[in-house]
């Protein structure tokens, strides 16, 4: 399998072993993904249905993964994270989002969304002042772009930040902002000149709660309940101009050099909630008889868990590569969208095959198929919609063409 | 206190596998089956690194009996807070027959070399379930023994083990150098966190042989056969007290 990864073939030597990532992965990660796999198997998956039915904010288990080092997988241990790499940040939201799907959002927006961009655009006195306290889990971020009026049309900010004096003055909203409800800081993209349009939009580090920054309603979601989703509502809020992140005018491209990554944390959430959902049907297909004997026997059923496992498969793969390059520092912004894609492509089509496969019992909250249908939803939309994850791909596979 | 406890760590099929004999009845299937470390010896470990952190005592090495794989169970225990590892090279033909009196000549030989206050051990393995190698140790060695603790105080020279028996708890008072056996409620243990994780790929782990201990690992045991349990029979329904002893007489179990 070597041959498929030329360009992280400096990573793999370069690692601890010789066979290739995909084979067999390097001893750190297997430790980490089964301190992963038990924590949430343990702590996870028994309360998952409860905070889902009960919207809560899982803060305990979120404390805990704090412990463990999974809020801040990437961050330097000088800064208080664990030092490694995006393939053991991906596998861990994948096991987390095995056992629930709304814990493995609220540590990928805190990773990749809030924390990524510090670490890649922020100063100095930045990194050190909004990075340490948020590696613990005592505290999460967030990350603000999304506008009631524009989603995917990300330049089209219409949130405003003038300088006044020694300060910045933010004025409009953000809608859909996860983690909103429990977050302690959010980063808040905002025009700073509205003529040259997506390069005149900056980003800006506010703390949670700041006067002049409210929430708006808690949205009640189809999935994914245990984590907050609301409107940010910006009225004269007022920053020191020390929080601006990275440079003026810089604020478009530090949001999608962000969500290239934060797709591979979305993606390894849809994995989980894939993984789970195929877990549910074919431990079922074995127990359930029919027609004198366990649904296993049967093709149909045979046919649907072999589909799910492919589609799950090589969506892990594609997972894995963007990861693999990401670390290697070769471009992925391809290979992330693809990952992204597939992966929450999917955790939708393998849900829904599961509710099929327990038939009656899919449909009730008595078994977790129908959370893992209505969790696996959001993943085609969020940090990228799958159109948008199409035009991403179809662009840089022509860019590969270009005469 | 300047106490070195040594703790002992199998690689065993994962608890949550399920286990199928091999075709030809002489084992189960290891090849392929996920493996880690076997539950009680994970307490024990807990055990050894909680009396570190209160200070009680210098130092917990890690020690595991077997092929090359064994070291991803020092891994784990030097991730939970080992300081070293030992890893006894046996493999092939030997590691088959690597029994409870193998190990804890093993381990006396190693607990001798190291200068030992105290061995925690699982009280057994879940795949063999002999628990045996806590007491053949302790016997080997002369050392008074703990089993199935549920309770661990360290008083100066002493231990004090409070033990799970049949009709309840037993308190006993052991002279170090002593044996301790963990039960299931001895304590919870904690998760390998990722900055542990890293920490101990940094950590020793020592490759010694048997043969360098002055061990013989030759089995008196041969392993003649191995079955499935026999498949679980429909029980039946009665419909008085009556009828149920006078089945339970007819089947011969009363």
């Amino acid at each position: 399998l070597k041959h498929l990864f030329p360009a992280v073939c400096g990573a793999v030597r370069r690692g601890s072993r010789r066979l290739s990532h995909v084979a067999q992965l390097p001893e750190v990660h297997r430790m980490l993904r089964q301190t992963c796999r038990d924590f949430a198997e343990r702590e996870l998956a028994p309360v998952a249905s409860q905070l889902d039915k009960e919207h809560t904010y899982p803060g305990r288990q979120v404390r805990e993964l704090g412990k463990l080092g999974i809020m801040a997988v990437e961050v330097p241990e000088s800064l208080g994270g664990a030092g490694l790499d995006y393939l053991a940040y991906g596998l861990a939201v994948e096991e987390i989002s095995r056992g629930c799907a709304s814990t493995g959002v609220i540590v990928s927006v805190n990773n990749s969304l809030y924390l990524g961009p510090l670490l890649k655009f922020g100063s100095e006195e930045q990194k050190k002042q909004w990075i340490p306290p948020f590696t613990t889990g005592e505290k999460v971020g967030c990350f603000a772009l999304s506008e009631p009026g524009n989603g995917s049309d990300a330049g089209a900010a219409s949130t405003t930040a003038q300088l006044d004096g020694d300060e910045w003055v933010l004025n409009g909203t953000k809608a859909w902002i996860t983690n909103s409800w429990d977050a302690s800081a959010t980063i808040i993209f905002a025009t700073t000149d509205k003529a040259v349009k997506h390069q005149g939009i900056s980003a800006f580090l506010v703390p949670m709660p700041h006067p002049g920054l409210s929430l708006g309603k808690k949205e009640d979601k189809l999935g994914i309940r245990a984590s907050s989703t609301a409107n940010i509502i910006l009225e004269d809020c007022r920053v020191p101009k020390e929080n601006l992140l990275g440079g003026l005018g810089m604020g478009f491209k530090i949001a999608m050099q962000t969500l290239d990554s934060g797709r591979i944390g979305i993606a390894s959430q849809a994995l989980g909630i894939g993984q789970a959902a195929l877990d549910c049907a074919a431990d079922y297909a074995h127990k359930r008889t029919a027609f004198g004997a366990p649904i296993a026997k049967l093709q149909a059923i045979q046919f649907k868990l072999a589909d799910m496992a492919v589609a799950l498969e090589s969506a892990r793969l594609l997972t894995w590569k963007a990861a693999l390059l990401r670390d290697a520092k070769q471009p992925f912004t391809k290979e992330a969208a693809m990952a992204k894609l597939a992966a929450s492509e999917a955790a939708t089509f393998i849900s829904h095959q599961a509710i099929q496969v327990l038939g009656g019992m899919g449909y009730v909250t008595d078994m977790p198929a129908e959370r893992h249908y209505r969790d696996a939803r959001i993943t085609e939309i969020y940090e990228g919609t799958s159109e948008i994850q199409r035009l991403v791909i179809g662009t840089q596979v022509l860019k590969e063409y270009q005469g | 206190m300047s106490a070195r406890v040594l703790v002992g760590v199998k690689r065993v099929i994962d608890y949550a596998v399920k286990i199928r004999v091999k075709p030809d009845n002489t084992g189960v299937v290891t090849d392929g089956v996920k493996h880690s470390m076997n539950p009680f010896c994970e307490i024990a470990v807990e055990e050894a690194v909680k009396l570190k952190e209160k200070k009680l005592i210098k130092e917990v090495v890690a020690v595991s009996c077997g092929p090359q794989q064994a070291q991803e169970t020092i891994r784990t225990a030097l991730a939970m807070g080992a300081d070293r590892g030992i890893h006894v090279e046996v493999s092939g033909k030997d590691y088959d027959n690597l029994g409870p009196l193998q190990v804890s000549k093993i381990l006396a030989a190693l607990a001798k070399k190291e200068e030992t206050s105290l061995i925690i051990l699982g009280k057994q393995a879940i795949d063999d379930d002999c628990n045996q190698t806590g007491q053949m140790t302790a016997a080997l060695l002369d050392w008074p023994q703990g089993t199935f603790a549920s309770e661990v105080v360290l008083e100066g020279d002493k231990v004090k083990v409070i033990r799970e028996i049949d009709g309840g708890l037993e308190t006993v008072r052991l002279k170090m150098p002593a044996v301790i056996t963990a039960d299931l409620r001895l304590n919870t243990p904690r998760y390998a966190t990722l900055p542990n994780i890293m920490k101990a790929k940094k950590k020793k782990i020592d490759v010694v042989k048997p043969g360098e201990l002055g061990v013989d690992l030759t089995s008196h045991l041969e392993v003649l056969r191995v079955d499935e349990p026999p498949q679980r029979q429909a029980g039946m329904k009665v419909e008085t007290v009556e009828e149920l002893i006078s089945r339970l007489k007819e089947a011969g179990r009363m």
